[in-house]
């Protein structure tokens, strides 16, 4: 297989996604509910990827106690339900993560 | 001037943990890159041409597979169709932007650069200067994905267990502090709810296709829940 012919592929089919919303915005009126539905996008796309990398670790369920990251999240959950501070959040989950990291090494 | 730095320096800075979950799963790349017989040009090309780490990965394991041509591109595109959803999502941002600003800014539109966009303009609606916060948060990212390949592909072996080491906790603790302030409305949360247990649900679904049919079923249901008349509760919060 030609590699480069596929690196080109990949580039097109990639940016164009990318771009075509881009290239629209300002000429075309969406339809009112199509708008709505967008503004969820951020909160339904980050939150999938939150539960996959959180409790799919190895490719399997992990919903033990070994499971840092799930504790890591929690705890960052309930800081960003407190605080609504992004840097706090990060800060807290990051703690946690290293501190039990450390206990159970 | 003062602004415009201001902004390329606070758009890097807000996409460091996102940089740093991101730079193992470079590394992996490379290194994966290497051990599919990939030279050294193909792999880096893939990452400063393509520059979209889900597409790479997949495009990777199907070539090591031996899958045809179409199959491959055609997988590549039904993945990146996340980042549509992403770009549709901001086109009120950019609909003033200069046409070729906005194809420049959009071939480095990721999951990372998204989320702290999306952080900005949830905490600062209208501020000026989005285009250079886009394109610190942009063009950190892109420096450190390249550098990553580079390592992964010369040196990937040479650290061993790297991606064990729970980086992308960065990631899922930063997403987190993004996600959960925009939940403001009660469709937000039935919304947030659906796209995490149907994320669970689908995750063994092929080339991460459980993650974009949860990501529309969850916009579906956000959409009913805040449907005006059905529910006035939205209705009062609107």
């Amino acid at each position: 297989m030609n590699d480069w012919l596929l690196i080109a592929l990949m580039a097109v089919v990639t940016f164009v996604p990318r771009y075509l919303p881009f290239a629209l915005a300002g000429r075309v009126k969406l339809p009112a509910t199509l708008e709505r539905g967008l503004d969820f996008v951020p909160v339904a796309v980050l939150t999938a990827i939150i539960a996959q990398t959180t409790l799919i670790r190895g490719g399997e369920f992990d919903l033990t106690m070994g499971n840092l990251h799930a504790i890591a999240a929690a705890a960052a959950f309930v800081a960003a339900l407190v605080t609504r501070h992004l840097f706090l959040t990060i800060a807290v989950g990051l703690l946690v993560f290293g501190g039990l990291k450390l206990l159970t090494l | 001037m003062q602004t415009r730095t201001k902004q390329l320096w606070l758009g890097a800075l807000e996409t460091l943990p996102l940089v740093v979950a991101a730079f193992p799963f470079g590394i992996v790349f490379g290194a994966m890159a290497h051990a599919n017989g990939l030279s050294f040009a193909v792999s880096v090309g893939m990452s400063s041409l393509v520059f979209a780490g889900a597409s790479q990965f997949i495009a990777v394991t199907l070539i090591a597979s031996a899958a045809i041509l179409p199959v491959i591109v055609l997988t590549v595109f039904v993945v990146n169709l996340r980042q549509m959803l992403y770009s549709a999502n901001l086109m009120h941002h950019v609909e003033h932007w200069p046409q070729p600003l906005r194809a420049l800014l959009a071939f480095f539109l990721t999951d990372e650069t998204f989320a702290a966009v999306t952080d900005r303009n949830n905490r600062h609606p209208g501020e000026p200067g989005l285009r250079w916060f886009y394109a610190g948060s942009a063009g950190f990212m892109y420096s450190f994905w390249q550098i990553a390949t580079v390592l992964g592909y010369t040196l990937g072996e040479r650290i061993p267990g790297l991606a064990n080491w729970g980086l992308d906790v960065a990631m899922i603790v930063a997403f987190i502090g993004i996600v959960v302030p925009a939940l403001k409305r009660r469709a937000d949360w039935g919304c947030a709810a659906v796209a995490f247990f149907s994320a669970l649900i689908t995750y063994s679904w092929p080339h991460q296709s459980g993650l974009l049919f949860s990501s529309l079923l969850a916009i579906a249901v956000g959409l009913l829940l805040s449907r005006p008349g059905q529910n006035p509760e939205a209705l009062l919060n609107e």
